[in-house]
């Protein structure tokens, strides 16, 4: 097959894949008699019009920056790590026992050691499908399932019968001290220039910036990120390089599920500031369709968590304000994800066919 | 801590509750055994569940109906198998994008479902068989799709294990390769086998909707498919494992649901997730032998096949 010029691999294919994702949904629109425009004029406008609608459409991305990022490490090493809901879950109970456990004097602190629990508290939850694909060859796509559905459980007996303060009736912690308050972007100098009104977007989503480049310098610049890259290209030839399976099993999915459980930081200390039953409403799940789309590097993935994040909010948006039902927002996920992972083949080599009648035009006239 | 719950009944209920879950592992089961992995039950499940209740609903037929759900199932499942088998696309990522797009399509097309009573499904009538103490109540007091249930299960061991076609499928899940070197259709076989799991998986669905529940609500199949699959690897592969998997995970939530009834010093929580700590203890069992021999997984299982010769 052709190659295709690098321009047309970043960007092109991409761009193809999201525009027959947004025709597929706005002829599911059409099939339930819905203006397709109007609903892509609200979507914008709800999302992407307003500093308050960023400021919304910012705090999802920082989520799925996060749980994209998870999904990246753990695929390049040939895993496929679906247990990020599971993982951000457990990572909120880490966030929640930080910032329970003390009166914290100042926040920068709070979100040190909260930052810290959280990872812990995934990569813990990570590492028990991770020693098992290792040692016993159980398949992690199946354990890494069952392991959401043990978190979820788990979850719901701590807030239920440990967590929940006296007297209250809902199945929740209590609230974090004043200490443990994240500010928010309205709050941050300069940037509250730009954002007048409360809200949800925090400091985190510097931290999920951040962890991009530090996910891209461990990936392409130092030796473990050489030998989880090496693994996922082929277990076979990283064994013969004295590249030790095990080790990287379990290193890289305890680095996948940091991070997955780092997401907790943005919703459950930012934004509830209380740890509920299922804190983490799906956002593991998108963080798969965020890494395929972003083709697994840190710039893809958080291109792709923005583009997810105004998916998000601008879905919130058509619930509020037409009569398009909110679950169209997860019928277009579906599509994205199909579109962007799956199909991305077939418009490569449709590309491809393009680009070489190009290509033998040019030498026809040579 | 048994004292207040009837054990017959308690069976009763639990080959009840095993139906769906049942119906969408044994399809799920032909479909791995092909090579195919699907991880879109799920979505099947849901489709099936309400393309059975517009269906039902529709028409007044719970016959009807159930022929609907498998219909909504395996066209979710046709668009998978185009996908993976045609256009080759990675089977993970699709089996969860079809899982994410049938929740979301079935909640818009159960918009105007909601509220509405599906057509009764009857009891198969055993007459006198029915009033025989405890066997009456567990065996002979089931509607029809019970009885569909396991003679599906003794249908797919039976043809896997004996018939020429179930040799076939067998043999293109274990090796694609050499079963295309014998001339047989790689391809044209697998997608068989994945209409067959979206059909089944859309029965399994449609049984949620119009028997188990009985109304339409958003994600009414409540994460059974995940269990299907959880119990194709329970089952290691063999279709009478699958009926017992079944039968101990629908027993395990009839039990947790009954013992809260009676007041139980267990959690329900403990209960809940067992689940899915099974499943995990069975797979690091079978899985001791290290390879893939000893867990019995189809060998090609999740690998495109491209006949490029």
């Amino acid at each position: 097959m052709d190659r295709l010029p690098r321009w047309a691999d970043v960007a092109l294919v991409p761009l193809i894949s999201l525009l027959l994702a947004a025709i597929i949904s706005a002829l599911v629109l059409l099939f339930i008699g819905q203006s397709p425009v109007e609903a892509f004029e609200v979507m914008v406008d709800g999302a992407l019009g307003s500093p308050y609608g960023w400021g919304y459409t910012l705090y999802y991305t920082t989520s799925f920056i996060f749980t994209g990022l998870a999904v990246t490490v753990a695929f390049h090493a040939g895993l496929f790590n679906i247990g990020g809901e599971g993982q951000a879950q457990l990572g909120g109970l880490g966030v929640a026992l930080v910032c329970l456990s003390l009166p914290w004097p100042h926040w920068t602190l709070a979100l040190a050691a909260a930052t810290l629990g959280a990872a812990l508290f995934g990569a813990a939850w990570a590492a028990v499908p991770a020693y098992l694909q290792a040692k016993r060859g159980s398949h992690i796509v199946i354990t890494t399932i069952m392991f959401n559905y043990i978190a979820a459980a788990l979850l719901v007996y701590l807030l239920v019968d440990v967590l929940r303060p006296q007297g209250q009736m809902d199945p929740a912690t209590a609230r974090f001290p004043v200490g443990a308050k994240l500010p928010t972007l309205d709050q941050i100098p300069g940037f509250n220039l730009i954002f007048q009104r409360p809200v949800p977007a925090n400091v985190t989503l510097f931290i999920a910036l951040a962890m991009a480049v530090v996910v891209w310098a461990i990936l392409w610049r130092t030796r473990l990120g050489y030998q989880i890259r090496a693994f996922g290209k082929s277990e076979a030839a990283a064994k013969y390089a004295g590249i030790n399976p095990t080790r990287i099993i379990l290193v890289t999915m305890i680095l996948s599920g940091a991070l997955a459980g780092m997401m907790s930081i943005n919703n459950v200390m930012g934004e509830a500031e209380r740890l509920l039953q299922n804190s983490s409403e799906g956002a593991g799940f998108i963080g798969i369709a965020v890494a395929l789309m972003g083709r697994n590097h840190p710039i893809g993935v958080v291109l792709a968590a923005l583009l997810f994040g105004f998916l998000y909010q601008g879905g919130a948006e058509l619930g509020l304000w037409t009569s398009i039902p909110i679950e169209m927002r997860i019928v277009v996920q579906g599509l994205v994800i199909l579109f962007t992972g799956a199909l991305d083949m077939m418009v490569r080599m449709f590309l491809a066919r393009i680009f070489g009648l190009f290509r033998s035009h040019k030498l026809g006239a040579a | 801590m048994f004292g207040s719950i009837d054990p017959a009944l308690l069976i009763a209920s639990l080959m009840v509750n095993a139906v769906p879950i049942m119906l969408a592992a044994t399809g799920e089961l032909v479909v791995e055994k092909s090579g195919v992995l699907n991880l879109g039950v799920e979505g099947m499940m849901i489709m099936g569940a309400i393309c059975g209740f517009a269906v039902a609903v529709v028409t007044g037929n719970p016959y009807l109906g159930f022929i609907g759900g498998a219909l909504g199932g395996a066209a979710l499942s046709a668009i998978f198998a185009v996908l993976t088998q045609i256009l080759q696309t990675n089977q993970v990522a699709t089996g969860l994008a079809l899982t994410l797009f049938g929740l979301g399509l079935s909640s818009l097309i159960g918009q105007s479902y909601v509220g509405e009573k599906p057509p009764a499904t009857g009891d198969v009538a055993f007459g006198p068989l029915a009033e025989i103490p405890f066997a009456g109540t567990v065996l002979f007091s089931h509607d029809w799709m019970v009885y569909v249930s396991i003679l599906m299960v003794a249908a797919v061991w039976w043809v896997l294990r004996y018939s020429r076609t179930g040799l076939v499928l067998r043999a293109v899940g274990e090796s694609h390769e050499a079963a295309h070197a014998l001339g047989y259709k790689v391809t044209r076989i697998r997608m068989l086998a994945i209409f067959f799991g979206g059909a089944l998986a859309g029965l399994g669905g449609a049984y949620v909707s119009l028997v188990r529940v009985p109304q339409w609500t958003d994600g009414i199949t409540a994460g059974a498919g995940w269990i299907a699959l959880a119990i194709v690897v329970f089952a290691s592969w063999k279709p009478w494992r699958v009926m017992i998997g079944a039968y101990l995970f629908g027993g395990v939530t009839v039990l947790q649901l009954n013992l809260q009834a009676a007041g139980s010093a267990i959690p329900a929580e403990y209960l809940s997730m067992a689940p899915y700590l099974i499943t995990i203890l069975v797979l690091v069992i079978i899985s001791s032998g290290r390879g893939r021999a000893s867990l019995d997984a189809p060998a090609s299982l999740g690998q495109n096949f491209h006949a490029s010769r």
